[in-house]
């Protein structure tokens, strides 16, 4: 039987990086296709190039053996191919109903909206899924989350889709929830309906998936029949790469904690988390997108402050209710997201350096504009920033050095804990390579470092200690010889545990309360 | 990476540091404005010579003084991505308070400054609204626009204050034959820009306004920064009401018409952005000493005054326009680095 979709050779390039490089893919009629990867290793752009939101730059896409191009997500919808992505795309204050019929409601003889028939198809839908209990007259905003995904199952079917791609689909659900998906999905495959699979979940794909491919970096790996593999198998084909020595880690002197955080709560994402950050350390927190470690940093950095628990500087129990308190105290946070979180786009480099520290830079009235200066060039030395002066825009900087003023920021305000959120993200190697070795200098003169990262290589070659979420819980710790890319990623990954030191077990209930929002 | 990639310090660099600074000077909104204000008061003045008299151009500045005093508050209000609608109903009824306080008796200190406090009172109203319970700024002082003008009818029946003491007249004055509301404006633009560029917390206005998201992380209080805003907003407010007030001798007890479009046309037109973030000061009293100019103009090139409003229209949507191209411009600039 031929394929029902083909893809070969698809490459996409996004400014600064490669998302796919000469990447092939197919699904035969009625199967289930897992996609696995770590974060980044391009799942996403995939998807998105069969769903016709991104075109690639070069390859073919062929549907039935026709080679086809999408322009946009609409043709691919009718072309049969529906998404159903981790964030739902509903209307919360439309009905049920009207939400299955987007963009194509029936419509009576007069051309206005047949509402009896447009209730009674989407009954039909629902019905065929195995779903009785969903009044269609119901605005989706008061539905579960599992309910408002059936509606966008029913609504892919309602265009006809032959093939479905569900990125995440478990993500968010209860265990219930998840066992009426499993079998919404196998009744959609015994009708012929092909479903492209995501998920990060080893069991789910080993109960449902009919083959795997996996993607690492942007690259085609390898397709396998899911009764030919096994877990650590398919762990091993996602994360294999050698490790270059990329990274100038130092040795340091580890002392006394600095930062210790027990049993922090704050639903959804922290449950229960114990941590300990000692003086010149640098530990990694790894874990998958959603496993709950930026939000752990906000938590400590007092930005969503914590519900439960206790947060322990030098030994000494202390409040941290907003960002003022745990800067006072001496912890400073890196974000995520330099553009949004980070930076003040339209000031200066010098005006964003100096931000944090403001009170401190003030004599009576006014701002000591020659300290600040200085402290902007002392800065633009010290983390070779190339801007051609403290008053230039730091909008027109590029992505690594506007990386190297937040870090400014925070440096300036001399903090004894620093907290790093995907420091390296989106920039170019050089200036990657400079803030590795910054914070192993930082390190080195004493400060505590908890490093937040996706990139595998990184958080092995950068920690001292290596610590594992998922689910909103600590799930291992590695020292940096016990760690290798197999363990982490499996600690990251499945229920079973890669052999860490520390385990503590995940009480079932909480799970599911931390998942309800 | 070495001394290749070291920051440039060759003398070249330098100068095209001092280049670009000074042609950002030369390009500044401030500096368009004050260019666009000389060469239209030329043209004016080339077919009616009697517009570039010493009385009418002091006239001009002195009609400019409220608009840019309340401008003033209006330029830190949008700055910080906010919007005030309710000002020329709070400059109606705080201009009414002072003509009665001064009606009944009361010294004129206490007419003049009363307005100030129930101004910035008002106003603090506003803040809270708008800072604490997280209501759009533009819903908030549409409300509080329509309470003060009903407030106001109901108060006073339309009736038309008379016979106020001649010290009343705080606008009329001339000392040093320069009429008093021209320097309330200097001064208080001056404080204001000095303020706004030297201050951490006018820092703070700028940051909230740029990346509230970034500011708020960096430690300061998105609540804090909004409450003083609508504070300072309200004492200019009540400042440009008593300038308004005193300069006619009867008070109508009426909302100044299209008063609140014409300060927020001065302070968009001066450059601050109304995204948020950008702006200053001195470009809102520009703005407002060009809306008096062309005001002025018309009557002395024999267009009928009703012309103004349509310009002061037309004026606000080109320099929008401007803000969003040029924006715009830079994005793709950067989108193709």
């Amino acid at each position: 039987m031929p394929p029902i979709l083909e893809l070969e050779h698809i490459s996409k390039r996004f400014p600064g990086v490669q998302a796919l490089s000469d990447v092939g893919f197919d699904v035969l009629q009625g199967e289930v296709h897992a996609l696995v990867g770590e974060n980044g290793a391009g799942k996403s752009t995939l998807i998105k190039v069969i769903s016709g939101v991104h075109k690639p730059d070069t390859g073919e896409m062929r549907l039935n053996g026709e080679p086809v191009e999408f322009d946009n997500p609409r043709q691919a919808q009718h072309a049969g191919i529906a998404t159903i992505y981790q964030e739902l795309g509903l209307y919360p204050d439309l009905s049920v109903a009207e939400n299955i019929f987007m963009g194509h409601t029936p419509r009576n003889s007069l051309g206005m909206v047949d509402w009896p028939r447009m209730r009674e198809q989407s009954r039909e839908i629902l019905a065929s899924l195995e779903i009785f209990n969903l009044d269609v007259s119901r605005k989706v905003g008061t539905l579960t989350v599992g309910n408002r995904q059936r509606v966008e199952i029913a609504k892919a079917l309602s265009q006809n889709a032959r093939i479905l791609i569900m990125d995440e689909p478990t993500a968010a659900l209860t265990e219930a929830d998840v066992e009426q998906l499993f079998k919404i999905v196998r009744l959609l495959q015994e009708r012929g309906v092909s479903i492209i699979y995501i998920s990060h979940r080893m069991q789910e794909i080993f109960t449902l998936a009919d083959r795997v491919t996996v993607l690492r970096d942007g690259h085609y790996i390898g397709t396998k029949q899911v009764s030919d593999t096994n877990e650590s198998d398919l762990i091993n084909m996602m994360v294999g790469r050698t490790v270059d020595n990329l990274f100038p880690k130092l040795e340091t002197e580890i002392g006394e904690p600095v930062l210790e955080v027990r049993d922090l709560w704050r639903k959804p994402f922290t449950l229960g988390v114990d941590l300990t950050l000692r003086a010149g350390e640098i530990v990694g927190l790894a874990g998958l997108i959603g496993s709950g470690r930026s939000e752990l940093a906000q938590v400590i950095f007092g930005i969503t402050p914590a519900k439960g628990g206790e947060i322990l500087v030098d030994g000494k129990k202390v409040t941290v209710r907003h960002p003022g308190d745990a800067m006072r105290l001496g912890i400073a946070y890196v974000p995520e997201d330099r553009g949004t979180q980070g930076l003040i786009k339209q000031m200066t480099v010098r005006d964003n350096i100096s931000l944090a520290i403001l009170r401190s830079l003030t004599q009576g009235p006014f701002i000591n504009r020659t300290e600040e200066r200085s402290l902007a060039r002392r800065m633009i030395d010290q983390l070779n920033i190339r801007a051609y002066s403290p008053s230039q825009v730091v909008e027109k900087l590029s992505g690594g050095n506007q990386q190297k003023v937040v870090v400014s920021k925070w440096l300036a305000s001399k903090p004894r804990v620093l907290i790093m959120d995907e420091p390296t993200r989106g920039i170019d190697v050089g200036a990657k390579a400079e803030i590795h070795r910054l914070m192993s200098e930082l390190a080195q003169q004493g400060m505590a470092v908890l490093m937040i990262s996706s990139e595998m290589p990184e958080i092995l070659g950068m920690s001292d200690r290596i610590i594992v979420m998922r689910e909103g819980h600590v799930v291992a710790e590695f020292s940096r010889e016990e760690a290798t890319q197999e363990r982490v990623a499996t600690a990251m990954m499945s229920a079973t545990n890669g052999g860490a030191t520390i385990v503590p077990p995940i009480p079932a209930i909480e799970q599911q309360e931390g998942i309800t929002k | 990476m070495t001394a290749t990639t070291k920051r440039i310090e060759s003398p070249a660099a330098g100068l095209t540091e001092r280049v670009r600074s000074s042609l950002s000077v030369i390009g500044s909104q401030e500096f368009i404005l004050a260019a666009l204000i000389v060469v239209l008061s030329l043209l004016i003045y080339s077919y009616n010579p009697r517009f570039g008299a010493e009385r009418n151009l002091l006239n001009i500045l002195s009609n400019s003084a409220y608009i840019a005093v309340a401008a003033i508050g209006m330029t830190l209000v949008i700055i910080t991505g906010n919007i005030d609608i309710s000002i020329a109903a709070l400059i109606g009824v705080l201009g009414t308070i002072s003509g009665q306080l001064a009606v009944h008796g009361y010294p004129v200190w206490i007419a003049w400054l009363a307005p100030v406090v129930v101004g910035i009172l008002i106003e603090g109203v506003i803040g809270y609204f708008v800072a604490f319970l997280r209501i759009p700024a533009i819903v908030v002082t549409l409300g509080m626009a329509s309470i003060l003008r009903g407030g106001l009818i109901l108060a006073t029946g339309g009736a038309w204050i008379y016979d106020l003491p001649q010290d009343f007249f705080l606008s009329q004055k001339q000392p040093l034959g320069i009429p008093m509301p021209i320097y309330f404006m200097v001064a208080l633009v001056i404080l204001a820009a000095l303020w706004m560029r030297y201050s951490p917390a006018g820092r703070a206005i700028y940051a909230i306004g740029g990346n509230k998201e970034a500011a708020r992380l960096s430690g300061l209080s998105e609540q804090r920064v909004l409450m003083m805003v609508f504070l300072i907003n309200g004492l200019m407010v009540g400042v440009a009401s008593v300038l308004y007030t005193t300069q006619f001798t009867t008070i109508q007890s009426s909302v100044p018409s299209g008063l609140e479009l014409t300060v927020i046309t001065a302070a968009v037109v001066g450059g601050v952005s109304i995204l948020g973030g950008s702006g200053t000061v001195i470009g809102a009293l520009m703005g407002a000493i060009l809306i008096r100019t062309i005001n002025s103009g018309m009557i002395f090139v024999n267009v009928s005054a009703y012309w103004l409003q349509a310009v002061q229209g037309i004026m606000i949507l080109l320099t929008v326009l401007v803000d969003i191209v040029r924006r715009r411009r830079q994005m793709a600039a950067i989108g193709r680095q």
